[in-house]
């Protein structure tokens, strides 16, 4: 449903991308990993419109949408969290929920105002909507509270909460399980597959921790220094020699003499 | 509305039927009517800044729109006053979507510089093509409503009061609706917003435009009342007043806009009996205010509601 295609990005002088091509398929949990400045991000920022590549294209249900600014992307149904959160912090957390819902509602500025009575209608439905997606995320019990008094691990799941509420076919998540304890990450495992299965929402996940993405995704893309070196299932990547190279470094690379130990 | 604001509401209503019935001094009244003008004013500026998180030191720029276009209309183009001050609206709306564009891609401080230009240019524009120039002109009818003339004070005050609580109450429903929430989003991430599929651009423009309209709408009722403008109502320190309104008053909360008007509005009649000392101990309480209720007065009075609440309950 999401093909790229030999993107290339710079900054500068530095390149953080370069003919970048990988594909994800509808329903797939696919996991970008790599090590650190290895152009996951960027490349998510790419794709959801925060940046524009110097070359390459994004083909999103048969649409290419480089070009579209990122508000736009997101109405076309790519949804998504940020490495560090970017929740509504002085708003609850069913609000943070109901600015989710506002895409896909219409009630303009004025009539809102007056109170109209399609607006209240309106109103009632978006709260109501707004808390079934707290439900099934689990955070029925933090409904009021301010979203920056939430500690980091249920900030994450608001912010994946605040995504479905867009109604996305897509949602990228960057770095999901960043500061979670062993038990949030395992929730959090639950709820992103939940997500997949129940809701049929299509899933790119850039991540550091290892055994969640070995445990949850489908397909697995290695990027190491703006390219792709490996892609595959989990599994296959695990054995890819040019991965454990990136991730662990070459032997041959360690200097004479260097000692683990001092 | 939910239930705190609506108590608060009806109280605020009732405290604007009852005021004149028992202190109606055409003193006290007109001081009422001056505060409930700034009030229109603040308003604005508290969901432009305090939810929408964006700065304007303009406001006196769109006060002088409504005043200046709303007199000219009527004194000289004949209009009734009603339609002269809707007139005025929509031309401070289309100057706050002329400026809007441009100036909402910057932020903060630089919002602020460009504002504050724009404010000055309206004051510029005021003195060099207002009727008289920098002595301004006099002569504005008094507002009349279907052949009504408001001309006595207590119906000024009720005539001010009463579009103040309509503003309050529009923008009350308006920060708890889909834009109000949007409003308030923009302010904490503009990068969520846009991965929510919100145009922030758009409603930027329209926070901008109301700010404006409540700005000339209160010009409009301060040239019919007073009857006499001059540039000198409208400048810099006019825009200033309101931001400290609104400061003081506690900008989170669009009942702090009401209160700070009324507090800054009377400060300086209280004041009076230091004579030549009232300037400086007004600022003297501004900034204490400032230093030991930074969050505004109504945020604070509603942490200490909260509070007793809270020993009530504990008590029991």
């Amino acid at each position: 449903m999401l093909s790229i295609k030999e993107i290339g990005k710079s900054f500068g002088g530095l390149k953080a991308l370069s003919n970048i091509s990988l594909d994800v398929k509808e329903g797939d949990i696919k996991a970008l990993i790599g090590p650190n400045g290895a152009g996951k991000t960027t490349l998510l920022n790419i794709v959801s419109g925060i940046y524009q590549p110097d070359n390459g294209e994004v083909i999103f249900l048969g649409e290419k949408i480089v070009h579209l600014a990122p508000t736009k992307i997101a109405r076309k149904g790519i949804s998504r969290t940020f490495q560090h959160v970017e929740l509504f912090g002085n708003m609850t957390v069913i609000e943070n929920i109901m600015v989710g819902r506002h895409a896909k509602t219409k009630s303009g500025f004025f009539s809102s105002g007056f109170k109209l009575p399609f607006v209240m209608k309106e109103e009632r439905e978006i709260q109501r909507k707004s808390e079934e997606i707290l439900e099934y995320i689990n955070l029925g019990h933090r409904k009021d509270e301010y979203a920056s008094n939430l500690p980091i691990g249920e900030q994450r799941i608001l912010e994946i909460g605040r995504a479905l509420a867009t109604e996305p076919r897509l949602v990228l998540l960057d770095e999901p399980a960043a500061g979670l304890n062993m038990r949030e990450t395992r929730n959090l495992g639950e709820i992103i597959k939940r997500i997949r299965d129940e809701l049929k929402i299509t899933i790119v996940l850039v991540e550091h921790d290892m055994d969640l993405v070995m445990r949850i995704s489908d397909s697995v893309t290695v990027l190491n220094f703006g390219e792709v070196i490996a892609d595959g299932t989990p599994l296959e990547v695990q054995k890819n020699p040019e991965v454990i190279i990136a991730y662990l470094g070459d032997e041959e690379e360690i200097p004479r003499g260097y000692n683990a130990h001092t | 509305m939910k239930k705190g604001d609506l108590t608060a509401f009806l109280v605020f209503v009732l405290l604007i039927i009852l005021l004149p019935v028992f202190s109606g001094s055409n003193y006290t009244l007109t001081v009422g009517i001056f505060s409930g003008i700034n009030a229109l004013v603040a308003i604005g500026l508290c969901i432009l800044m305090g939810y929408a998180g964006q700065v304007s030191l303009g406001q006196a720029g769109f006060y002088g729109i409504g005043a200046y276009v709303s007199s000219v209309l009527s004194l000289h183009g004949g209009f009734p006053i009603l339609i002269s001050a809707i007139l005025a609206m929509i031309v401070a709306a289309i100057a706050a979507m002329i400026l809007a564009v441009p100036a909402l891609r910057l932020k903060g401080h630089y919002l602020a510089v460009a504002t504050l230009g724009f404010g000055e240019i309206i004051y510029i524009i005021l003195n060099e093509w207002g009727p008289g120039g920098p002595s301004g002109f006099g002569d504005i009818p008094h507002f009349s409503f279907l052949g009504y003339a408001v001309d006595s004070t207590i119906g000024y005050f009720y005539l001010i009061w009463g579009l103040v609580a309509a503003v309050m109450f529009f923008s009350i429903n308006l920060i708890h609706s889909r834009s109000g929430r949007a409003l308030r989003a923009i302010h904490d991430s503009e990068l969520a917003c846009n991965a929510m599929g919100l145009n922030v651009v758009a409603l930027k423009i329209k926070v901008f435009i109301l700010s404006a309209v409540y700005a000339s709408l209160a010009g409009s009722l301060y040239a019919h009342y007073v009857t006499f403008i001059s540039p000198s109502s409208f400048s810099l320190f006019y825009s200033i007043l309101v931001l400290m309104m609104v400061i003081v008053g506690g900008i989170t909360n669009l009942w702090g806009a009401i209160i700070g008007a009324v507090v800054i509005t009377v400060l300086p009649e209280l004041l009076r009996r230091f004579e030549e000392l009232d300037v400086l101990v007004y600022g003297l309480i501004l900034t204490l205010s400032l230093m030991f209720f930074k969050k505004g007065l109504v945020p604070i009075l509603i942490e200490k509601i909260k509070k007793l609440r809270g020993f009530a309950i504990a008590k029991h």
